[in-house]
C-alpha cells in the first residue's frame, strides 16, 4: 500500500487522535498523535497489514516541549518503509497505555521507559523494575534533569526478589551474576524438579554502564567509538548502524566504495561470530575437536580482519560519512585468498561435525523455541529465524550496498539448537559468496566524504542486520555537534525471553549450549 | 573418529612461538601510539580527536602541560590523523605493567600567543595512582607472591561491566594459536581455586559487589588484573552514575594491560609479566638530551 493511502486510511480512521503524519527520509513516516494511546492504531496497523512493533522507547522533550514523547516503530512486511507513530506523554500525568498484554514484545521495553523515564505503563501485567536494579533510589537517569554524573548513595536491601518456586522436590538453583567460563554478568534462577527445569528467572542489566545517557554527552564524531563499544563482538555493526542515522539526519551521501567496503566488513563480522558460535556450541556437548578448528578459523579471520581495518574486532574503521581507509589491491587479493581458504577449512569443519552421530542427537529436539511463541515475544536474528521468523534487514530494509547483492535468508521452522546451528552455517555459505561479490568490484573512488556541521533537531532511524539479528539506532540531533537523543536496541533485548521459553522442560546440564545456540549480548542488553 | 584424526593430523601444529619469538602481526595493526614531544606544536587537534580524553591540556601562566595517558587509549589513531607530524602509529602492544602513573606521560611547553606551544622543557612519566608511591614494598611483595605462583597459574576471569570486546580475546588465549595451557596457566569457575582475578570493566554500579566478594573469595596470596582501557581507567565510560571507573577504584590492582581490547598476544604478556615470567617491556619517549 502507498504511503498517501495510508494516511489517508489512518486519517480517515483515527482523524481526532491524529495531529500531522509526515514522510521523513526515503524510509521513515512519522504518525504525530494528539494523545498517548497508542492501542487502537497498533490494533489497526497490525491486523489490517500484519504490520510488526520493531521498537518503543521515550524522549524526554519536556524543557522544549512541554513532554515526555513515546515512539513505537512500526515495519508492515514487504515495505521497505519504516512507519514511527510518535505519542505524547503529559509531564503532569506520566502515564501510558501498555500494549505489553497483547503484546509480550515490548514487555521489557515498556518496562525500561518507566525505570528511565518514570512513566508508568498502565495496566502492564508486570511492571516490576527491569532496566534498574530494585535496590537503587528513586531515579529516572534518562530525564534530562537527571546529571550523568550523579552520584547515587550505597545501594541498601534486595537487588531482585526471585519468585518462590514451590512443590515436593522443587529446588532452585540461583547461577550468576558472575558464571563458570570467561562470559558475561547476570543472573539466572532455575527452578527444577529432577533435572528438567521447570522454570527461569532472568536478572540482567548487571553491565548497564548508562551508555544511552553517554551519547547524549559525547560529541557525535566521539560518539561513533561508543557505539563500538555497545556490544563488542558487534562493533562494526553497532558502528555502522550509528554512523547510517547521522548520515541520514545530515543527508550525508556515503560514496558507494565505502557502501561496499561496509558491506564486506559486516559480512566478516558475521562470519567471525558464527563460525565460533557452530565451535561453542559443539564445544557445550562435548565435541572440543570440532571447537579447536572453529576458533582456528576464526583466528585466520581477526587476522584478515587486521589487514583491513587495523583491528582484530574491526574498530576505528567506520566513520561518519564513509570509512576510515580504503584498501589497495593487495588488500583486496589477501581477502579474497583469506575467505577461500575459510570456505576450504569451514566445509571440513561442517563435515566433521555432521559425522558425529552423539553431537547430532544432543543437539536435535534439544532448547525448542516454537514458532508461535517466537512470533509473540518479537524474537529476532538468527533465533528467530530458525524457529520460522522470516527477518533479515538486509533484505527488507537494504542499507550499505546489500540491494545490489543476492543472498538467501534461511529460515527454519523447528526451533531447535541444531537449527540455530543450520541457521549460522547457512548463513556463513551466503556471508562467503557476498563477500566475494563485493569484493570483486572495483574499488579506486572516494572512499570517505566530509562531514558537514551536523543540523540540529534532526531525527533518524537505523537499521542493521547485526550478526544476531536487528539492530536498532534512533537518534535526534542537538546543538553544537552534540545528540539529544540516542535509542540503541540490541537484538539481544528482545530475545531474552525466548530463552526462558526454550529451557522450559530441558535438563538443567543442557542450559549451556540453548543459551549459547542463542548467544546474546548482555552489554548489548544492558547498555 | 578417523575423520578426526585425519583432520587434526593434516592441520598440524598452529600454536605460535611467541613470546619466545616475536609475535608476527600485521603492518596495519594499530599499537601504542608515539609522540614525539619535541615536534610537537599543537596538541589541541590530537585532544580534540581522541574519543576517551587520553590526551588531554592544561595551561597555566604561559606554560601548557600536555598529558597522554596510554591506560586510556583505544588505539584509534585519530590523534596520528590530527598530528601526522609529531604523532605516529607504531605495532607495540607489550604495554603490560604494574605501575600505572608509567602509562602517563607529561610535557611540559611554553604557550605561544595563537595557542600553539614550543620549547619543551620535561617529559614525565606521571603518577596516576598512590600505589606507584609505595613502588618498593610493592615490588617486594610481588616477588614473594611470584616466587608462590609462578610456575602454574589458575584464574578467575571476572567481566565487572565491559562490552565483551576484552573477553573475546580472553576467550582466545584458550584457542589452539594462544594455548595458554601450555604454560600451565588455566582459568578456573571458582575464585576459591584461583591464584588471579582478570578482570575486564567499567566497574559498573551493579557488579561492584559480586566484584569484591569475587575478590574476597581467593586465597591469599592473590593477583589482580585490570584489562584493557576501561578496566585501567573506566575508558570511553568513565565514571557516571552507573560506571565506577577503573578496577582499582575497587580492588588494588597489580598488572594493568592497555588495549581495546588487548590481543591475545598482549594479554598473555601481562600476565606473565605479573607472575614474573616476563620483564615489563620500557618504551620511551624522553628526548634524548
Amino acid at each position: 500500500m502507498s504511503l498517501t493511502t495510508l494516511f489517508e486510511s489512518i486519517q480517515h480512521k483515527f482523524g481526532k487522535q491524529i495531529q500531522s503524519m509526515h514522510a521523513e527520509h526515503e524510509d521513515q513516516a512519522y504518525i504525530f498523535m494528539s494523545d498517548p494511546d497508542i492501542r487502537p492504531i497498533t490494533e489497526y496497523l497490525r491486523g489490517e497489514f500484519q504490520a510488526r512493533l520493531v521498537s518503543v522507547f521515550a524522549e524526554d522533550r519536556r524543557s522544549e516541549e512541554g513532554v515526555f514523547f513515546n515512539y513505537y516503530v512500526f515495519e508492515q512486511k514487504g515495505d521497505t518503509q519504516f512507519l514511527i507513530a510518535r505519542a505524547p506523554v503529559p509531564a503532569a500525568d506520566p502515564r501510558f497505555p501498555s500494549l505489553s498484554a497483547e503484546l509480550p514484545a515490548v514487555n521489557w521495553q515498556e518496562r525500561e521507559i518507566q525505570d528511565w523515564f518514570g512513566l508508568t505503563a498502565v495496566g502492564h501485567p508486570n511492571p516490576r523494575r527491569v532496566a534498574l536494579h530494585d535496590n537503587w533510589p528513586d531515579v529516572h537517569p534518562l530525564r534530562k534533569d537527571f546529571p550523568m554524573d550523579m552520584v547515587l548513595p550505597p545501594f541498601e536491601g534486595e537487588r531482585h526478589i526471585y519468585r518462590p518456586a514451590l512443590g515436593e522436590g522443587v529446588l532452585q538453583v540461583p547461577v550468576g551474576p558472575i558464571h563458570a567460563g570467561t562470559i558475561e554478568p547476570g543472573h539466572f534462577s532455575f527452578a527444577v524438579a529432577g533435572e528438567p527445569i521447570l522454570y527461569l528467572q532472568l536478572r540482567m542489566f548487571y553491565t548497564h554502564k548508562g551508555t544511552e545517557k553517554l551519547f547524549e554527552k559525547l560529541p557525535i564524531h566521539k560518539a561513533v567509538f561508543l557505539a563500538e563499544s555497545i556490544s563488542g563482538d558487534s562493533s562494526f555493526s553497532h558502528g555502522t548502524a550509528f554512523c547510517q542515522a547521522i548520515e541520514r539526519a545530515a543527508e550525508i551521501e556515503v560514496p558507494s566504495d565505502a557502501l561496499i567496503m561496509r558491506t564486506v566488513l559486516l559480512e566478516l563480522e558475521r562470519l567471525c561470530n558464527h563460525v565460533a558460535d557452530i565451535g561453542a556450541i559443539a564445544n557445550d556437548v562435548g565435541f572440543v575437536v570440532a571447537n579447536a578448528h572453529a576458533s582456528r578459523l576464526k583466528e585466520m579471520l581477526f587476522a584478515a580482519n587486521e589487514q583491513l581495518a587495523g583491528s582484530r574486532l574491526l574498530r576505528g574503521m567506520v566513520c561518519i560519512g564513509g570509512v576510515r581507509r580504503t584498501w589497495g589491491a593487495w588488500q583486496v587479493e589477501l581477502l579474497r585468498v583469506a575467505i577461500d581458504a575459510f570456505t576450504r577449512e569451514f566445509r571440513d569443519l561442517v563435515a566433521l561435525i555432521n559425522s558425529s552421530e552423539s553431537t547430532r542427537d544432543r543437539l536435535e529436539h534439544t532448547g525448542i523455541l516454537k514458532p508461535e511463541i517466537a512470533r509473540d515475544l518479537g524474537i529476532v536474528g538468527v533465533g528467530g529465524r530458525a524457529s520460522g521468523i522470516d527477518l533479515d534487514v538486509r533484505r527488507d530494509h537494504p542499507y550499505a550496498a546489500y540491494r545490489h547483492l543476492s543472498f538467501k535468508v534461511p529460515v527454519y521452522q523447528v526451533g531447535d539448537v541444531w537449527h540455530r546451528m543450520q541457521v549460522r552455517i547457512d548463513e556463513v555459505q551466503e556471508s562467503i559468496s557476498m563477500i566475494r561479490e563485493a569484493a570483486s568490484r572495483n574499488l579506486s573512488g572516494q572512499f570517505r566524504v566530509p562531514v558537514p556541521p551536523i543540523p540540529p533537531n534532526r531525527c533518524a532511524l537505523s537499521a542493521v542486520e547485526g550478526w544476531r539479528g536487528e539492530i536498532i539506532h534512533w537518534i535526534r540531533t542537538g546543538p553544537d555537534n552534540h545528540l539529544e537523543r540516542c535509542k540503541i536496541k540490541d537484538p539481544s533485548l528482545n530475545n531474552w525471553p525466548a530463552l526462558v521459553e526454550a529451557v522450559q522442560g530441558n535438563i538443567i546440564a543442557d542450559f549451556p549450549v540453548i543459551n549459547k545456540s542463542f548467544n546474546l549480548s548482555y552489554s548489548g542488553t544492558d547498555r | 573418529m578417523f575423520k578426526i584424526l585425519q583432520k587434526t593430523i593434516r592441520t598440524g601444529i598452529v600454536t605460535t612461538t611467541y613470546p619466545n619469538k616475536p609475535a608476527r602481526i600485521s603492518d596495519h595493526f594499530r599499537g601504542r601510539p608515539s609522540f614525539d614531544f619535541e615536534k610537537w606544536q599543537d596538541a589541541r587537534p590530537a585532544a580534540d580527536e581522541c574519543p576517551t580524553g587520553a590526551i588531554s591540556w592544561r595551561d597555566t601562566d604561559g606554560s601548557r602541560r600536555v598529558t597522554v595517558d596510554y591506560g586510556l587509549c583505544v588505539f584509534c589513531g585519530l590523534c596520528a590523523e590530527a598530528s601526522p607530524a609529531a604523532v605516529s602509529l607504531t605495532k607495540e602492544f607489550e604495554l603490560a605493567t604494574a605501575d600505572r602513573g608509567s602509562l602517563v606521560l607529561t610535557a611540559e611547553y611554553t604557550l605561544n600567543p595563537d595557542g600553539t606551544h614550543r620549547n619543551l622543557s620535561a617529559v614525565s612519566h606521571g603518577r596516576a595512582n598512590a600505589e606507584a608511591d609505595v613502588e618498593g614494598v610493592g615490588a617486594k611483595a610481588r616477588e614473594t607472591i611470584q616466587k608462590l605462583l609462578g610456575r602454574s597459574l589458575s584464574i578467575r576471569e571476572v567481566d565487572a561491566g565491559s562490552c565483551n570486546g576484552c573477553e573475546l580475546e580472553i576467550v582466545a588465549l584458550n584457542n589452539p594459536i594462544y594455548d595458554i595451557e601450555r604454560f600451565g596457566i588455566h582459568f578456573v569457575a571458582s575464585p576459591r581455586h584461583a591464584d588471579m582475578l582478570l578482570v575486564t570493566g567499567p566497574v559498573t554500579r551493579n557488579m561492584e559487589l559480586a566484584l569484591l566478594k569475587a575478590y574476597r573469595a581467593i586465597p591469599e596470596p592473590k593477583l589482580v588484573v585490570a584489562v584493557g582501557a576501561c578496566g585501567i581507567s573506566g575508558g570511553i565510560f568513565g565514571k557516571s552514575y552507573a560506571s565506577l571507573g577503573g578496577v582499582d577504584t575497587v580492588v588494588p590492582v597489580d598488572v594493568y594491560i592497555p588495549g581495546c581490547p588487548p590481543r591475545p598476544q598482549a594479554l598473555l604478556q601481562g600476565i606473565l609479566v605479573a607472575v614474573g615470567r616476563l620483564r615489563e617491556r620500557r618504551y620511551d619517549e624522553r628526548p634524548s638530551r
